[in-house]
């Protein structure tokens, strides 16, 4: 409370009573906190307590033990009222509200503070369309929510939660039903509220790339109910996403902040060349299970410098070539050279060999183009 | 969906629903018609029947004046005053409990009767009708038997008003401690179920009189409430009526679902308790002096929605009241068979007349959830 948080808990343990059992625990002796301005990205495997978490910290299921504080105040001694003028929530569930424009349910935003009849003063009327414009949804006001798309759908439930004014905000798996281009743009809108409200929005996300890239924090919550807190970079550094993750059957590449499951089975490639082009043939040669070293011309193999010096294990080489109509891929393998037109052809030549040694590979040779 | 409808030219629906969406700014025009749709009817069931009575004499009778013939202003205020300010009544009650259950289940389906209501009443009038009717059957004894018939009005009443009640504690106390909306859907359901089945074990057992009696109370009637028992039934409509347009701001609440509904604020237990408790004063008072009257109660609320192209409770509400009155005003009417002696079941009415409105209704949004939250 006294470090200029808005939102903390001591010792919470989350989870659910059942009658005449004991509870299911999910996760316990939690203690975070979150400041205003902050957003921050929950992330971690389906069943870990998530939602839980969510549907807790917002007073929707009661905690098992510890405390939350909201704006410096015990959370279960507001009364609703009180609680929903500093704590909004988004939902995952798709509400169909019926007929209903995007300004009427905006407006259903007011409630905590209108009076019996929900009817909206001049101010309401204000800080509606200025909730609407904060999440550029001004075009939408007058539309019925039936006839908008996910992503229009989501702003203004985004825009209803707003319309609250909380100091607080949680959205649960905010962009779960929206294309990438929408998530990557409520994503940016959630991060641009944060700071120009002073408000912590707290989301969880399975999109590990936008959340390692707009979050100011992350908490990574385990199976085993563990929750790891900080700075996206820190969490990688650390081994946290190791640890979140081992038991889901897949590993963490901390050089790029992103999962594979494949291995790397299939022996090493040198890469020559430079650019986007490299960068992809690096993603499509690993992708069908080779270990790729950098070997640009300058000399900086970049991403393993340590092992740079064992070149000598590799099974060949691959020089990309850019030309005007496009790139050329040279493979070094086995002695001789091929050159191939496009990735495609390259890698099921690999494949290829790969999976029937080079025999077969040299009697298929005609079936790739080759020029 | 939605490549779908960008494709097609702008349909009657559109132009409908862009017509409406300007309507709405003038929501008290809109309520305005309905009032003077609802006094049209009222006068109009006041007017027509068996016997034909002239407009410049109803409202001289009204107005505590002299009619051209003394038998129309017994008729007019003994039977077609208080029959038609029942129908208004019941219409109205019928109406808005339907709107309350499909907002708060969240189901297009819903209608005032979900939770059990009027399957208590019918348990109440089938035990009163037919056990009496197994008494007289081992008897053996008519004069028992007309003198139930004469006690017959008052007693059906209060045993239907016992039968609701039951129900209606039944499910407030369950209401109390459930979780979900959806498990009182279903319990109301299967308290449906359970009555239904005692009822058909008394049917099974009945003798043929008491059955019929039962059955045409089954039918429904605007008719039997007398003057004094619609001193009972009017002040608990109003009540309830009342009580209904109270909610107004937590109904709209729960469009968004109960979780939404609770994370602004509102206390979903309690408000829960008051719709259900509203909506079940409505529809059992309803039952136990009308009879069962289905159908209204289902219909009016999606009538109401897509001629306002709004779920807004603030202009739903005392839509679907004026709205409720005036149909079942105009089912009456029709039941009544203007002109001639006799009269058709009303249920038989609501349905035969209202199912093809509401199947043009729904046809024609194409997509039901446009026609209702759902």
């Amino acid at each position: 409370m006294s470090n200029g948080s808005v939102l903390n808990t001591s010792a919470l343990s989350i989870g659910y009573r059942r009658p005449r059992k004991p509870p299911v625990v999910i996760a316990s002796d939690l203690n975070f906190s979150l400041r205003p301005g902050e957003l921050v990205c929950l992330l971690g495997p389906n069943g870990a307590g998530k939602s839980t978490l969510m549907r807790t910290l917002a007073r929707l299921q009661p905690s098992l033990s510890g405390q939350i504080w909201l704006d410096g105040r015990p959370l279960a001694d507001l009364r609703p009222g009180q609680l929903a003028r500093r704590l909004s929530i988004v939902l995952t569930e798709r509400v169909d509200v019926g007929a209903m424009t995007g300004f009427g349910l905006v407006s259903l935003g007011r409630h905590p503070y209108t009076g019996w009849t929900g009817s909206l003063n001049e101010q309401d009327q204000r800080i509606v369309q200025w909730a609407l414009q904060a999440v550029s949804a001004q075009d939408l006001a007058n539309r019925l929510t039936v006839e908008m798309s996910d992503g229009e759908r989501q702003k203004v439930f985004i825009a209803r939660a707003l319309a609250q004014q909380p100091s607080v905000m949680l959205l649960d798996e905010p962009t779960a039903f929206l294309d990438l281009p929408r998530r990557v743009e409520v994503m940016e809108l959630l991060r641009q509220l944060a700071i120009e409200n002073n408000q912590a929005i707290l989301l969880s996300t399975h999109d590990l790339d936008l959340a390692l890239r707009n979050a100011d924090r992350l908490w990574l919550i385990s199976s085993d109910g563990d929750l790891f807190d900080g700075a996206p970079e820190d969490l990688i550094l650390n081994g946290a996403f190791e640890r979140v993750f081992s038991a889901e059957g897949v590993s963490f590449d901390r050089e790029r902040g992103s999962f594979h499951t494949r291995k790397d089975n299939c022996g090493r490639l040198l890469l020559h060349g430079d650019g986007v082009t490299a960068f992809w043939t690096r993603r499509a040669l690993e992708r069908i299970g080779y270990a790729v070293e950098n070997d640009n011309e300058n000399g900086n193999s970049s991403f393993y410098p340590a092992r740079a010096a064992s070149q000598a294990a590799a099974l060949g080489s691959i020089t990309v070539k850019l030309r005007e109509n496009g790139a050329i891929y040279i493979l070094d393998m086995a002695g001789r050279k091929d050159s191939f037109s496009s990735l495609n052809a390259l890698t099921t030549y690999l494949r290829r060999a790969g999976a029937g040694g080079n025999a077969d590979a040299k009697a298929d040779q005609n079936l790739h183009t080759r020029r | 969906m939605n490549r779908e409808k960008v494709s097609t030219p702008p349909s009657h629906f559109d132009m409908h629903a862009a017509f409406a969406r300007d309507f709405l700014y003038a929501p008290g025009l809109l309520l305005a018609g309905l009032v003077i749709l609802a006094l049209a009817a009222f006068m109009l069931s006041l007017a027509v029947g068996s016997v034909r009575i002239p407009l410049r004499d109803i409202v001289a009778v009204l107005l505590g004046g002299d009619a051209a013939k003394p038998a129309w202003a017994t008729i007019v205020l003994q039977f077609r005053l208080p029959k038609a300010l029942t129908a208004m009544l019941a219409g109205a009650a019928l109406s808005v409990s339907g709107l309350q259950m499909q907002t708060l289940f969240r189901n297009p389906l819903a209608g005032p009767f979900v939770l059990g209501i009027s399957s208590g009443a019918s348990l109440g009038v089938a035990l009163t009708v037919l056990l009496a009717g197994v008494a007289v059957g081992l008897g053996g004894s008519t004069t028992l038997l007309a003198g139930i018939s004469l006690a017959g009005d008052a007693s059906l009443a209060l045993s239907a008003i016992l039968g609701s009640g039951l129900v209606l504690l039944l499910v407030m106390s369950v209401a109390r401690r459930v979780q979900s909306g959806m498990t009182l859907l279903i319990l109301g359901l299967m308290f449906g179920y359970t009555t239904s089945a005692l009822v058909s074990v008394l049917i099974y057992f009945s003798v043929v009189e008491r059955i019929q009696a039962y059955i045409s109370w089954t039918f429904g009637s605007f008719g039997g409430v007398t003057w004094r028992q619609l001193q009972v039934m009017a002040p608990a409509i109003l009540l309830g009526l009342a009580g209904g347009h109270l909610l107004m701001k937590p109904l709209n609440a729960l469009l968004l679902g109960e979780t939404y509904a609770q994370s602004l604020g509102l206390n979903v237990r309690r408000v829960r308790l008051g719709i259900i408790g509203s909506s079940a004063v409505l529809a059992g008072v309803v039952t136990a002096f009308c009879g069962p009257i289905g159908f209204l109660g289902i219909a009016v609320p999606h009538l109401c929605r897509s001629l306002l192209n709004t779920s807004d409770h603030r202009l739903l509400l005392p839509a679907v009241s004026l709205m409720g009155a005036t149909l079942a005003l105009g089912a009456d009417i029709v039941a009544g068979l203007p002109g001639s002696q006799l009269t058709l079941p009303l249920n038989a009415v609501t349905a035969l007349l209202g199912a093809p409105v509401v199947i043009w209704v729904i046809l024609r949004q194409r997509n039901l959830r446009q026609a209702f939250a759902g």
